[in-house]
């Protein structure tokens, strides 16, 4: 028994929950496949998730690197639809050019992003106030700019929309015998870049260790030397810069402005960064797990309109995930904050299997 | 000054100025006509437009004082209680004073509900309240119209009608009259419990409440469910004066001006003791800007952005670094002014000593 104490290695919080994350997706498209065969055994339509909704996956992003520093930004949804619709604007008047509306969208992200986080690192603001009264007011101006639904018709950018990367391995045969391969858009492209990217920055830049500390306690953080200020305001900064990609990406999967676009992102983005494994009390995360959370959200959706019920459920369904998640999330940290550590022990069957596979009696 | 005055002063003094702004545009602003034995105008209108706003910025506030968030989700509640008020009411078959009456309490029951609900995930699992009532304030329209059979159902009867409008002989609007008694019911309750002690104290410092004995999880539950009875009321009226459930649309957006009246009447968003006096006023204020913004031809669109630009500079006015800054300027300038006193005056007195 000493000799099992001491083999023991417990798994930490987010391994834990970005697990259970990845468990759950795998578990609900098993479900996906067994419900109906016929349209998820296409490995296109594990890729038209993507191609559909790569905003919303980069929106997630965005919104786990916000949670991990601690805060959280309900603007995400509005920025996204206020940047496609002025995209959309930009690329119907004449003399545009697709190279200034990728610098409108960035420059639109970054000036909410600036804004918000000054306010709410360097004049200690609360986070839920500002990003609330930003989420209408980047709603409003959208209206402002146009409250017609308006189609992008620029050559240029039609091309660019109508650009399918052809995966040449990986394909279905369709009842004619042919060989039909997966598509991929610009806009996963994209949506996978910024994964990347974020992941990349998190890791190993001192931005992204900053952020882990300041997260998970800002009062030890500040002791440390960091400039937790500095570091919050980044996060914003990088949350606001993610919601112009993701309202770029989100023109290139509908080139068309609309009011009602990225409508209910906000709730979405954080539903999947929290069943992705980010902790809503900061400091625990992993950004690889908010696509993943992103992906069952979307696998649900999916399945729910595969079976065609009322999208209404859908909406319903959401919300009842982010409950479930939520209310998971803090039976964690209760009983984290109970036994004292960081660590939560294994739960016993698995102790039990752990035991027989290195050959001892259980 | 009167301390009753002090808390007012703000959300006052801003109801008076735009008054003030809509009295110079139009001189016959505050003319009051009779129609058919009911009073009309620009003041009475306002007073029955804000009708719902008021309702519920009084259980905002209770709520803001107790868990120092805000619920997002009140405008989508009401929509809800007001989709089983209509189920409900058309359940109890003839339309009458009293089915009416039970009617509206089934969906205070369920406002109750939705107040435990959201209440519970914050006082209990300990989640931000805005969190918390995200799940309701996305969900919850699409609740309302499946409640509604996916149709918007109309509301038109002799008994609904007079809530929403007048009833012959008074003359004055039902939802005013309404208004009038939810704050005076609010007033007795505070006068008789201990409510406003509790909730204060909670909101100020929990560990402190309960070793004097209060309950914090009790006492967040209780203005929970409170704020989900007013929401529930509030879409009661509502639907009463629009006649039709329209669960699309229904009180859009009066979280962020309940907010906002909470705020104006100089409450702290973080939480701790509140002023309800000015919340209410700061409820009329939101409406009355409405109101002068629609008048001076601005849409209702742009309205959203002026009042988020609004809320974002209140917030920087009285974030605690701007606060501080304001402090020490005060200081300094007492500083000189007394500096330049006691050179006026001879000096200062320990010379003297």
């Amino acid at each position: 028994m000493t000799k099992l104490k001491e083999n023991r290695v417990p798994l930490s919080n987010a391994n834990l929950l970005f697990i259970i994350a990845a468990v759950i997706l795998l578990v609900m498209y098993l479900f996906a496949i067994a419900l109906f065969p016929e349209s998820f055994t296409q490995p296109q339509t594990f890729f038209d998730l993507f191609n559909n909704n790569a905003a919303l996956i980069i929106l997630a992003c965005g919104m786990s690197v916000v949670m991990i520093g601690g805060g959280i930004d309900i603007s995400v949804g509005g920025v996204c639809g206020l940047v496609t619709m002025s995209c959309a604007v930009f690329l119907q008047s004449a003399g545009a050019d697709v190279g200034r509306s990728v610098l409108l969208a960035l420059a639109i992200g970054l000036a909410f992003g600036a804004l918000q986080g000054f306010l709410i690192a360097y004049l200690e603001i609360q986070p839920f106030i500002i990003t609330l009264a930003g989420m209408f007011l980047a709603n409003g101006v959208m209206t402002i700019v146009n409250s017609t639904p308006i189609r992008v018709e620029l050559p240029a950018f039609v091309a660019l929309f109508e650009t399918k990367l052809k995966i040449a391995w990986l394909g279905t045969v369709n009842r004619h015998g042919m060989f039909i391969p997966c598509k991929i858009s610009i806009s996963m492209l994209i949506a996978v870049g910024v994964i990347v990217a974020v992941a990349l920055l998190l890791k190993w830049s001192r931005f992204g260790r900053n952020l882990y500390a300041v997260g998970g306690n800002a009062q030890s953080a500040l002791m440390l030397g960091i400039n937790v200020k500095r570091t919050r305001f980044l996060s914003y900064l990088l949350c606001g810069l993610l919601s112009g990609i993701a309202g770029y990406a989100f023109l290139l999967t509908t080139a068309a402005g609309n009011v009602g676009n990225a409508s209910g992102f906000e709730m979405k983005a954080i539903a999947a960064s929290i069943i992705g494994g980010t902790m809503l009390t900061g400091g625990v995360g992993n950004i690889l797990g908010s696509p993943i959370g992103a992906l069952s959200l979307l696998t649900i959706n999916e399945i729910i309109r595969a079976a065609g019920i009322d999208s209404n459920i859908q909406t319903i369904i959401s919300g009842f995930l982010l409950c479930f998640f939520i209310v998971l999330q803090s039976v964690i940290i209760w009983l984290r904050d109970r036994s004292g550590g960081f660590k939560l022990q294994r739960p016993p069957w698995l102790k039990a299997s752990l035991r027989t596979r290195d050959g001892e009696a259980p | 000054m009167p301390k009753a005055l002090r808390g007012v002063l703000i959300p006052l003094t801003v109801l008076l100025l735009l008054l003030l702004i809509n009295v110079i545009k139009d001189v016959d602003f505050l003319d009051i006509s009779n129609v058919n034995g009911a009073l009309y105008g620009n003041i009475p209108n306002i007073l029955f437009g804000a009708t719902e706003l008021v309702i519920i910025t009084i259980g905002m506030t209770l709520v803001t004082s107790a868990s120092g968030g805000q619920d997002i989700s009140v405008g989508v509640v009401a929509t809800i209680t007001s989709a089983v008020f209509i189920q409900a009411l058309a359940a109890f078959g003839p339309v009458s004073w009293l089915s009416v009456a039970g009617a509206l309490v089934v969906s205070c029951a369920v406002g109750a509900l939705l107040g435990l609900f959201n209440g519970t995930l914050v006082a209990i699992f300990r989640i931000q309240p805005m969190v918390a009532t995200l799940i309701l304030f996305t969900a919850g329209r699409s609740i309302a119209f499946l409640i509604d059979g996916k149709v918007s159902p109309n509301l038109k009867n002799a008994v609904t009608t007079q809530i929403g409008g007048v009833i012959p002989g008074v003359p004055i609007q039902t939802p005013i009259i309404l208004t009038v008694v939810v704050i005076a019911v609010f007033a007795v309750l505070f006068k008789l419990t201990n409510l406003r002690l509790y909730t204060q104290t909670v909101g100020i410092n929990e560990k402190a409440a309960r070793l004097n004995g209060i309950d914090p999880v009790k006492v967040k539950l209780l203005v929970f469910v409170i704020l989900g009875i007013c929401c529930a009321v509030a879409g009661f009226i509502s639907v009463c004066k629009n006649e039709r459930h329209d669960s699309v649309n229904l009180l859009k957006l009066i979280e962020m001006d309940a907010i906002l009246a909470v705020a104006l009447g100089g409450n702290a968003l973080i939480g701790g003791k509140f002023n309800l006096p000015g919340a209410i006023i700061g409820a009329y204020t939101i409406e009355v800007l409405n109101r002068t913004l629609l008048r001076f031809g601005i849409s209702p669109d742009a309205i959203k952005a002026v009042k988020a630009a609004f809320i974002i500079f209140l917030m920087i006015v009285s974030s605690p670094v701007v606060m501080s800054l304001l402090d020490k300027a005060r200081g300094k300038i007492a500083g000189r002014l007394e500096k330049s006193a006691s050179d006026k005056y001879g000096g200062p007195k320990t010379e003297g000593a």
